[in-house]
């Protein structure tokens, strides 16, 4: 598999650096958002992308997170509430060369947007779609939104959210997504590494981004991004690799039948031989491990897992349409203007 | 007995039966053989609404009407002079279209207890004996004993032999309004090539019948209709929304601008987006999205891309694309909106017409949201229009609203093919891509030019990036800004820009009569064809009317307050509550009068006549 992508097979701007896809405009985030670290992440991948600038587009909705655009020095269209993927969609049907980004929140991807985040990835489309979830509504000041937790107070939900959350990736998955993966702000390494494979997939990538709201969530994620904690309640996955969590990676996970379960690897009942091994291309297991969504910060919980869950090479929806639009230039030749317009039957008034 | 052959002016003939009848394609028949004959024409297919009902009932019901004559023809017909009725309950539906001493051609096959009942008719009723005590002429054959036997030796199932019972109608109608048989002929060779017995069938019906109406000598007239003074051309048949399909294709090749057309199914508009998918080596991407705001975004996406993006939807669908049109208003990119227009408010009656979406597209946003809006005055003119609505967009910038409706978005008449030389240039304000040097001046994406339009400047062009979005731009930057005064000047030139539009359309034209005098009629969208009839025929009885009709709803034409001046009256005829008229009234402070009805149909010339009659009296 290429790791890299050219777009119009130009791989050029080996001397561009990350700041010159900084846009001249001034950052305008809470002191502290966590949006700033991705920020910094996506405009330190650009340059390895080998992209030209006028050939990026990044299209997002309505948010916090949708302000991305006016700081990339790139094309960019700050568009509607939730409608990010369509603009995108039409965008990349019509122009498959450029490299297309969709920077979206989860109220404007999963609430007012859901309908066109499952078929955008059900089509496939080679966009890049980066989800800064904050469990909250920033921009309209502290509602929750479908991915806050049962039970969270905010101004409208004073008694605590009676609402039953999304599991993003579970919802992804289900549309049946071709690259699902997880990252955290307050790890801009693992960060920079997921912007990275997200870049590289064919079809559409969707990278949830656990993103601090310091204002009205804060510390919504603190235990997987906090470092004394993360090591019991994080699972980093690696291709190939045993599913390994816990300090100087003492646990595992192993699968009892199609029951994930965790094993203590110092107890002398259980070796690395005995573990999940993580597979990117398998469906099946992938499923399972966007289930792994508890409230792990209770005792014996399975941790949460970071990284690709599920990377598939298929066709994208724009490649199928270009086959298309190509195999009728074949089979008509140019389109005839004056015989369409004739049609089947004609008659002369003379 | 001897037969009168008689000259008849125009005619009209509505074809009416079950679904499975084949009534439409008896129709289409009947109207080329009629157009190559000469005669101007105009129809209406009928369709039930619902998909399938059940066979026999009034709501299963589908009907085709056809007016055809020697002279000028603007409307499918208000009454008809001959009904064909295929069973009990094509009469029940229709007999309200006949005019009283009509001709009514049945099939009596249909006429059983059993299609009776089906029909709703009460068990003693007996519609056909009550029908010639009206005073209607009818005349009954019975259809399926006829072609059965006249396809006894074919080897068919009856099944099959059943099909062609719409031929042998046909046949009875090309002799009684003496047409020949070729084309029709030749249409069945072509449409059955791959099944020659089944097109034999079909033929041998089609002879049958004409034979049998001179054999059995069941008319006592027969009627020739001559060619009409038409402009001399070469033409074909074309609906509304086929005209669309062809006006898109043909922007696409004229202008070389990639066409996107981001689209939802509805009725009555689905056939534009079914038409186009086909279109691909025309150099038009289609593209079915998952609703109606996610069509107009991908549309709004291909516009940014460089492309002339498009979507096609109906009332109810153009309201839930209104934010996004917002959106396209703010970012100036070119984008058009096909409304084929439905009866309304809601799902309404999606099968039948209304002309009640105007107020929509002129004022139906979030915020001051100006844009271009036209309209299409029969299935024909919709090719013209088309091209003209994305000529607009393009050279402007801006969102254009087309409006047709499902009356002629089914409706079909002949269409003179036009000239492709003759289309005008279409001039794309794209943005060379420029070396953006450390001292070069930065790219402004919002410094318009004279007509206060501004660049289209696409991804891929080195030196141009900028962001634009639905937030308030500065003036020249397009960076965010928030200055009240700034805002207020922004809002000014978009209104402005669209305004500036009308310097670049044609003067209003008077469409019928005189520059100035008592009662002018100010029409727009599918309602030309009633109203220039009902004008026409009263000036004939010399009547002071004049007619226009209107092309370009927003901006209006420079010269229309004039023309509206010159009159004592002014009468809007609408398929609404009033909507134009308003409009009018706002803009021009003249007490201009309304003719409204909303019955889902077109208005009757009767109606018309009556309503300027009266307003020309006193």
């Amino acid at each position: 598999m290429s790791t890299q992508k050219t777009v119009n097979g130009s791989k050029t701007n080996g001397n561009l650096q990350a700041k010159d896809f900084a846009s001249d405009q001034e950052v305008r985030w809470c002191p502290g958002c966590g949006d700033y670290t991705i920020l910094k992440q996506v405009q330190t991948l650009m340059p390895k992308m080998g992209v030209d600038p006028e050939n990026i587009v990044f299209v997002a909705g309505i948010g916090c997170s949708s302000r991305f655009p006016y700081y990339m020095n790139t094309f960019g269209m700050h568009g509607i509430h939730g409608r990010a993927p369509t603009i995108a969609t039409g965008l990349k049907v019509s122009r498959p060369d450029l490299s297309v980004w969709v920077v979206t929140g989860d109220g404007d991807a999963l609430s007012i947007g859901g309908n066109h985040i499952i078929h955008l990835l059900r089509r496939n489309l080679d966009i890049n779609v980066l989800l800064f979830n904050n469990e909250i509504y920033g921009l309209t000041k502290g509602q929750y939104s479908p991915t806050s937790p049962q039970g969270l107070v905010t101004k409208t939900s004073p008694e605590g959210s009676v609402d039953n959350p999304f599991n993003p990736l579970s919802l992804a998955i289900g549309a049946n997504g071709s690259f699902i993966a997880r990252t955290m702000d307050r790890d801009p390494k693992h960060l920079q590494k997921l912007l990275e494979r997200t870049w590289q997939h064919k079809g559409t990538s969707f990278l949830e981004i656990y993103q601090n709201c310091i204002v009205f969530n804060d510390n919504a994620f603190g235990p997987y991004t906090d470092k004394s904690m993360r090591d019991s309640t994080s699972l980093y996955l690696e291709d190939s690799e045993p599913l390994l969590f816990g300090k100087d990676e003492a646990f595992g996970i192993r699968m009892d039948g199609c029951r994930p379960e965790i094993v203590d690897l110092n107890s002398g009942k259980w070796s690395k031989d005995d573990l999940w091994i993580h597979d990117e291309k398998d469906r099946n297991k992938a499923w399972l491990l966007t289930s792994l969504f508890d409230d792990n910060t209770q005792a014996g919980k399975l941790p949460r897992p970071f990284g690709v869950f599920y990377a598939e090479e298929r066709p994208s929806y724009e490649q199928l349409v270009q086959d298309q639009i190509s195999a009728s230039f074949e089979r008509y030749g140019e389109g005839n203007l004056e015989d369409l317009l004739t049609g089947e039957e004609t008659w002369t008034v003379k | 007995m001897s037969i009168t052959q008689k000259q008849k002016k125009e005619v009209t003939i509505r074809f009416a039966g079950d679904s499975g009848d084949g009534i439409q394609l008896t129709g289409s028949q009947f109207t080329s053989t009629t157009a190559l004959s000469g005669n101007d024409l105009s129809t209406f297919p009928d369709y039930p609404a619902e998909i399938r009902a059940p066979a026999g009932t009034v709501a299963g019901v589908s009907g085709f009407q056809i007016h055809f004559g020697s002279k000028a023809i603007h409307t499918p017909g208000d009454m008809c002079d001959v009904l064909v009725v295929m069973n009990a309950a094509a009469l029940k539906a229709n007999l309200k279209f006949l005019k009283s001493g009509g001709i009514i051609i049945a099939n009596i096959d249909g006429f059983g207890k059993k299609d009776l009942s089906l029909a709703k008719y009460a068990p003693d009723e007996t519609p056909i004996e009550d029908a010639k005590a009206s005073g209607y002429i009818v005349i009954e054959i019975d259809v399926t004993k006829m072609t059965r036997q006249s396809l006894k030796d074919t080897g068919l199932p009856v099944k099959a032999i059943d099909r062609s019972k719409n031929m042998f109608v046909l046949g009875v109608l090309y002799w009684l309004f003496s047409r020949p048989l070729d084309s029709t002929i030749q249409f069945l060779k072509r449409k059955f090539a791959k099944k020659p017995e089944i097109a034999e069938a079909n033929i041998k019906a089609l002879n049958d019948g004409f034979t049998y109406a001179i054999a059995t000598e069941i008319f006592s007239e027969r009627y020739s209709v001559d060619a009409a003074p038409i402009e001399k051309g070469t033409y074909r048949n074309i609906t509304g929304n086929d005209a669309i399909v062809l006006g898109i294709a043909a922007v696409a090749k004229k202008s070389k601008i990639p066409v996107f057309l981001g689209s939802y199914p509805i009725t009555p508009a689905s056939e534009i987006l079914q038409g186009l998918s086909g279109l691909k080596h025309f150099g038009v991407t289609t593209f079915q999205a998952e609703d109606e705001i996610a069509a107009i975004g991908s549309a709004i996406g291909a516009s940014f891309g460089g492309s002339l993006g498009m979507t096609t939807s109906s009332g109810p669908g153009v309201a839930l694309k209104s934010e996004a049109i917002g959106l396209a208003t703010m970012l100036e990119l070119p984008l058009v909106i096909v409304n084929v227009q439905r009866a309304g408010p809601s799902t309404g009656l999606p099968t039948k017409t209304e002309q009640s979406d105007l107020l929509q597209a002129y004022y139906g946003r979030a915020g001051e949201s100006p844009v271009a809006v036209l309209s299409a005055s029969s299935p024909a003119d919709c090719f013209e229009v088309t091209y003209e609505a994305c000529r607009i967009a393009v050279e402007h910038m801006i969102p254009v609203m087309l409006l047709t409706d499902g009356y002629i978005a089914n409706g079909a008449e002949p269409w003179k093919l036009p000239e492709i030389g003759g289309l005008k240039p279409i001039d794309p304000r794209y943005v060379k891509p420029k070396d953006n040097g450390q001292d070069a001046p930065p790219f402004l994406p919002y410094k318009r030019d004279d007509n206060l339009v501004r660049p289209w400047a696409v991804p891929g062009s080195k030196g141009l990036e900028h962001r634009i979005g639905g937030l308030e731009k500065d003036h020249e930057t397009g960076n965010i800004s928030y200055d009240p005064d700034n805002h207020h000047l922004m809002t000014e030139m978009r209104e402005q820009k669209r305004d500036l539009i009308a310097n670049f359309i044609p003067a209003q034209k008077i469409d019928e009569g005189n520059d100035k005098g008592k009662l002018l009629v100010v029409g727009w969208g599918s309602t030309y064809g009633s109203l220039k009839s009902a004008v026409t025929d009263t000036r004939e009885e010399g009547l002071d009317v004049s007619l226009i009709h209107l092309r370009y709803l927003n901006p209006f034409p420079k010269n229309l307050g004039n023309i509206l001046g010159s009159f004592d009256k002014v009468l809007v005829p609408e398929i609404n509550r009033g909507q134009l008229s308003r409009i009018l009234r706002d803009k021009y402070l003249l007490p201009i009068e309304s003719f409204n009805r909303v019955r889902g149909t077109p208005f009757t010339v009767t109606e018309l006549k009556d309503k300027i009659t009266e307003m020309c009296a006193d």
